[in-house]
């Protein structure tokens, strides 16, 4: 045992609350697009910068057009990302593509950065026959194998602790890869949370958490969800390094977390990053956020709109113009809209689909229940008419 | 009386059991001023204040755990868990300390005063984390009392017992019916025995038994059955546990069949403990196999849905196979 030094023992009662620990804000753009005094821009490409700007506005794009599906009853549910592309594009940006992601469910700027194509966006928010998912899941929960995107699940904060797991297997197979792992200042609150910055930090695992915090859980603001000066001073109690990062900064988020993984690639040190920003819309298409929150507190947020701000630093630089950005909405617009009328007309998945993937094999009593559906349905074809044509021609 | 959907009679409910009682307390994620995510908690915080009506954090472990120690002290919370399917964070302080805390003090404490509301079932197209029916992983655990409403006449009524049972006890309410479901409420306080089934319609050829949502399944296929002049006598189940085996062999004593039906999968499902416990008590009556009507073996599906559930036309072929047996 270590000896103790001597100013780690006093002799009266003393109390100490952190407020030491004040943790700045890391920011290097401004909404105008210039850089902060001092600032530094990152060392991003032109081809590089406008993949994360096309992904911003996809994402912009995506959500605007099907919040409205989901308003005219072609969608049952749908979830924006609006507001925070910058906090989830930016991050992915800095990993290396290989880098597993696991995700909330409001992260689909970061998967189309990867290459998630408009048709694999479309096939998971129909539920149809080529929906990797098979139509099992609500929409919004995505998942890729190929890019390294795992599968959304709903009950939150259970990819925290998975994801010091994964990174843990990665950082045994020595391939110099790590999982960045991505959730709401809402789910932090899960003791999963906990648990998974508690691992890292003892076994040294190459994973980020990256908390979006954008001041809600559905209609419970932050200041409801905890007492402390949001999620970052939490790693100080892990022996974790954690940084602040505006949110709505894109090039902030990006070195951030390039920092980040360095630190967890190449000195096994698990990374704590909370992004400070904004849900814009609302939780999804079952809210109504004017029940909890003030049209003036949205505009404020409006103003600081992430893509404007990417936007204003690309004009900027000369990379980017008025006309591009034009041509740019207006090309995406058409995409995302001549996609999904072709992926809703898509037939379901197949009835069999019912019992797969349960486990590696279907059980011989779950096969048996399975072909009771299928008896069932060819006796009422009609009630079940999604179904009624596969269930024929059974025993 | 006043007509109500069940959301407005659970809030009705509420507001009694806040009004007569200074020690209730409602809480839970998305609760406070907002009044929950379906509107149940609407208003309490506004008219009982912000120290018995409130948000928590999102934490369902740190919320059951939180009501122990509430219901430990003597207070009466009532904790809301947003959806069934996000109970299980919450599984180790309901299944180790709620069930068990008198028992394991001799009765020096209890937890007596808690109960747990949640959403659950399917029928909404939510998919395999916004439809399970968990009552029966709380049904294996004595110490608990676990409730499920069919209407809204029931629902107050169930809710205001529940409330002031000295037990701890879940109560998961058929979300596809909160609005769904409109009916006549009586106004004021009354209170539903729990541990008691309710036989809702009586017959003489075969028995239907479920509860929640799936006794208006039940209502749909007696109607076809009666059609082909099969007599049915119907019961709700009520309280899962204690369940109340008397009134059920009764009535499998008189009719001689069973059918029973739940959303939750087959194996292990609560249908599979009548199902053993009426064999033992009716054995020599019993004029055809015991019927069970469930879900399949599979987690909730989505896309499959209206294939999987065990809707009105799967309970009413269970009723001609076994009347034709
Ligand atoms: C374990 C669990 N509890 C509750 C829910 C219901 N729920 C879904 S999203 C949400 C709020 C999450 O807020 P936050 O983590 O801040 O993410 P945001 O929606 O703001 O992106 C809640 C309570 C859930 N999905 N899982
Ligand atoms: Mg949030």
């Amino acid at each position: 045992m270590a000896k103790t030094k001597t100013s780690d023992v006093v002799y009266s009662p003393r109390f100490t609350d952190g407020a030491e620990f004040k943790i700045p804000t890391f920011k290097l753009l401004k909404q105008d697009g210039t850089l902060y005094k001092g600032a530094k821009a990152p060392d991003l490409d032109r081809d590089k910068a406008l993949r994360m700007y096309h992904s911003m506005v996809f994402t912009r794009v995506l959500d605007e057009r099907m919040l409205a599906a989901q308003r005219q009853g072609r969608l049952s549910f749908y979830m924006q990302c609006t507001g925070e592309e910058a906090a989830v594009i930016g991050s992915t940006a800095a990993l290396d593509d290989r880098d597993m992601i696991m995700a909330q469910y409001r992260e689909q700027g970061a998967l189309a950065y990867r290459g998630f194509t408009t048709d694999e966006f479309m096939n998971q928010l129909f539920g149809n026959e080529q929906d990797y998912g098979k139509g099992r899941q609500m929409p919004v929960h995505y998942g890729s194998a190929k890019l390294n995107y795992m599968t959304i699940s709903s009950p939150l904060a259970t990819q925290i602790p998975q994801a010091t797991g994964y990174a843990y297997g990665q950082k045994l197979a020595g391939e110099g890869l790590c999982t960045i792992t991505i959730f709401g200042e809402g789910a932090a609150s899960e003791g999963d949370f906990h648990a998974a910055l508690n691992m890292a930090a003892v076994h040294r695992v190459p994973v980020i958490f990256l908390c979006r915090n954008n001041g809600y859980a559905i209609s419970t603001p932050s200041v409801e969800q905890f007492a402390a000066d949001g999620v970052a001073p939490r790693a100080f109690g892990y022996k974790m390094d954690v940084i602040r990062v505006d949110g709505n900064d894109i090039l902030a988020v990006y070195e951030a977390t390039r920092e980040a993984r360095r630190m967890a690639v190449e000195d096994n040190r698990p990374v704590l990053i909370e992004a400070m920003t904004y849900r814009l819309a609302a939780h999804s298409s079952s809210d109504d956020p004017s029940g909890y929150r003030s049209k003036d507190e949205e505009q404020k947020w409006r103003d600081q709109d992430p893509l404007l701000r990417m936007r204003a630093w690309l004009e900027k630089a000369g990379w980017w113009n008025d006309d591009e950005e034009k041509q740019l909405q207006e090309s995406l617009r058409k995409e995302v809209l001549a996609t999904m009328k072709v992926a809703q007309k898509r037939p379901a998945p197949p009835l069999d689909s019912l019992v797969t993937d349960v486990y590696d094999q279907v059980p011989p009593a779950l096969a048996k229940q399975l072909e009771a559906v299928k008896s069932h349905i060819r006796k009422y074809p009609d009630t079940y008419p999604n179904s009624a044509e596969q269930a024929k021609g059974g025993a | 009386m006043p007509k109500m959907n069940m959301l407005q009679a659970i809030n009705d409910a509420l507001d009694i059991a806040m009004a007569d009682n200074e020690k209730v307390l409602c809480f839970g994620e998305d609760v406070g001023i907002f009044g929950g995510v379906f509107r149940a908690t609407s208003n309490l915080q506004q008219k009982y204040g912000k120290s018995r009506c409130f948000n928590t954090p999102l934490v369902e472990q740190g919320i059951i755990g939180f009501a122990n120690g509430l219901a430990a002290q003597g207070s009466v919370p009532v904790a809301e868990i947003q959806f069934a399917d996000y109970i299980f964070p919450a599984f180790d302080q309901i299944v180790n300390e709620s069930a068990k805390f008198r028992y394991r003090s001799g009765n020096l404490f209890n937890v007596g005063g808690l109960t747990i509301r949640a959403p659950y079932g399917g029928g909404i197209a939510g998919g395999l984390y916004h439809s399970q029916s968990p009552e029966a992983y709380f049904a294996h655990t004595p110490g608990l009392k676990v409730v499920v409403p069919r209407n809204p006449h029931q629902a107050k009524g169930l809710l205001l017992g529940a409330i002031n049972d000295p037990n701890p006890t879940l109560f998961f309410e058929p979300k596809r019916l909160y609005r769904a479901s409109v009916g006549e409420v009586p106004e004021g306080d009354y209170r539903l025995p729990l541990g008691e089934a309710e036989v809702t319609k009586e017959g003489k050829d075969i028995t239907l038994l479920g509860w929640g949502a799936q006794m208006e399944v039940i209502g749909q296929a007696v109607e076809m059955a009666e059609k082909d002049g099969i007599s049915c006598e119907v019961i709700d189940l009520r309280t899962i546990l204690p369940w109340d085996v008397e009134k059920v062999a009764a009535s499998v004593l008189k009719t001689g069949r069973l059918v029973v039906t739940h959303e939750a999968p087959l194996t292990g499902g609560f249908a599979g403990e009548i199902a053993a416990t009426i064999q033992e008590r009716c054995f020599l009556y019993l004029e055809s196999p015991i019927a069970r009507v469930t879900g399949l073996d599979t987690p909730f599906p989505l896309a499959l849905e209206k294939e999987y559930l065990p809707d009105h036309l799967k309970v009413y072929e269970a009723i001609r196979t076994s009347v034709e047996f």
